[in-house]
């Protein structure tokens, strides 16, 4: 029973969700939304979980005093007040949750991906290499898209590599990128059938029993 | 400091805007000291960002779904989005399989935790089947088998036009020969893999050198803030920005 009813619902849920899609009825449409709140609801419980995962660890930390062990207060206290200002005071623009989105989210957001720019390049320094036709051509496409992407490559006299890029973009990446996506779409469908029919039960792992 | 809801005032003499411009540029200035190695700064403003970008999911979940989309047509069905006459007791199930959840904490009950993880698994899995097959595959399918031999309203052959469409199909045949695994890349099945993975190569390198140069637009971005927004607060002023009118 402790498997069986989860699996029934998953099934129950499915075989809707799958269904609604052929028939454009007004009542349909109703619960089709009503489903898909419900679905947003529950997942807002489970970012409890999830928090609660990311206290623990950082309480754990602190509590066995293990190194490095300061920085989860700076975690722990950059979280609490984050949160009280936008449990108390909303998260309207003007407000203090707003001021610290932009004033200390937003730039530490950017700033930590644009440091990839620098891993990124200094990777690719070190492991590109024309040593194989394969290899030319995947060094050959890079370099031509990272110059035609900045304004300096109109410079460059017989060779309008902005075009080139574009192309580059919309001709071959578009044929290599939809023969993956045939097989992805191909595996995710395969995936959500076994899922439905209660063939997949990995995310009913946990919780012991039968 | 800004007011908790109110318009936004000043601190000691400066300005809010002055102290977040501070505060942005103390922070980008520490993770950019991860460049010379890991220390404290850098760790400290990266614990930094864990808290407030959790803190900042967490806020909104709060008040975009438990409040307006559960609490209000639950409880407050006039103040819901829109108003309602009645209170909306259908979403007692969501909110009930939504505590289900936490039975995850409890050993004896953690079983109760399959129910809303089975539901949520179910309705998206259902979901996904149309959607993938309409967008992911017939879509794609559709835009792949294009005219090799296209006119225009003058009928005259668009040869360069026709040679990409020929290219494409090619391409897309080619790939999926390579992942074809039924049959062994021998003959004229290796052949086609081998141009398939030609166009794998210059797919992943153009993608390469777009994710490239998207961290490097991020960091014009942060270094023209430091240069422009930031240094004239302590009087180095360097013009008014390449963006600028």
């Amino acid at each position: 029973m402790r498997l069986q009813i989860p699996i029934a619902m998953g099934f129950l849920a499915g075989v809707f969700m799958f269904v609604q899609f052929f028939i454009p009825h007004q009542m349909i449409k109703a619960s089709f939304k009503d489903a898909l709140d419900w679905a947003i609801i529950i997942g807002a419980f489970a970012l409890v979980l999830g928090l609660g995962s990311l206290f623990r660890a950082h309480i754990d930390k602190i509590r066995n005093r293990r190194p490095d062990y300061g920085y989860s207060f700076v975690t722990l206290i950059s979280f609490a007040v984050m949160f009280f200002f936008g449990i108390l005071y909303k998260t309207d623009p003007g407000t203090v949750f707003d001021w610290l989105f932009i004033n200390v989210q937003v730039p530490l957001e950017a700033t930590m991906f644009s440091l990839l720019a620098f891993f990124i390049a200094s990777a690719a320094y070190r492991t590109f290499r024309a040593r194989s036709v394969e290899a030319t051509l995947l060094l050959l496409a890079a370099v031509i898209v990272m110059l035609g992407r900045v304004p300096i490559s109109d410079k460059i006299p017989y060779l309008n590599l902005h075009e080139i890029t574009e192309w580059i973009m919309m001709v071959p990446t578009v044929a290599a990128k939809r023969g993956i996506l045939f097989g992805v779409a191909l595996g995710a469908v395969a995936t959500a059938l076994r899922i439905i029919l209660g063939l997949e039960r990995s995310h009913l792992g946990g919780g012991g029993g039968q | 400091m800004p007011g908790p809801t109110g318009p936004i005032t000043g601190i000691l003499g400066l300005s809010t805007e002055v102290i977040g411009i501070w505060l942005a540029a103390l922070l980008t200035l520490a993770i950019y000291s991860f460049l010379y190695g890991d220390n404290p700064v850098y760790k400290v403003a990266e614990h930094i960002f864990v808290g407030i970008s959790a803190a900042y999911g967490a806020a909104l979940t709060y008040h975009l779904v438990i409040i307006r989309r559960l609490f209000d047509p639950l409880f407050r069905p006039d103040l819901a989005q829109p108003p309602l006459d009645v209170p909306k007791l259908s979403l007692i199930i969501p909110g009930l399989l939504g505590l289900l959840i936490f039975s995850r904490f409890i050993p004896r009950y953690d079983w109760l935790s399959r129910w809303p993880i089975a539901f949520i698994m179910g309705l998206y899995a259902g979901l996904s089947i149309p959607r993938t097959i309409q967008t992911n595959i017939l879509k794609q399918m559709q835009a792949t088998i294009a005219p090799v031999l296209p006119v225009d309203a003058g009928g005259q052959y668009l040869f360069f036009s026709g040679f990409e469409n020929l290219l494409l199909i090619v391409g897309v045949v080619c790939t999926l020969a390579y992942f074809y695994f039924s049959l062994p890349h021998r003959g004229v099945m290796g052949g086609l893999s081998r141009v398939g993975i030609w166009f794998l190569m210059i797919g992943f390198g153009a993608g390469f050198g777009n994710t490239v140069m998207a961290r490097i637009s991020l960091l014009i971005g942060r270094i023209q803030f430091l240069l422009y927004e930031w240094l004239p607060t302590i009087g180095i002023h360097l013009g008014s920005g390449p963006g600028a009118g």
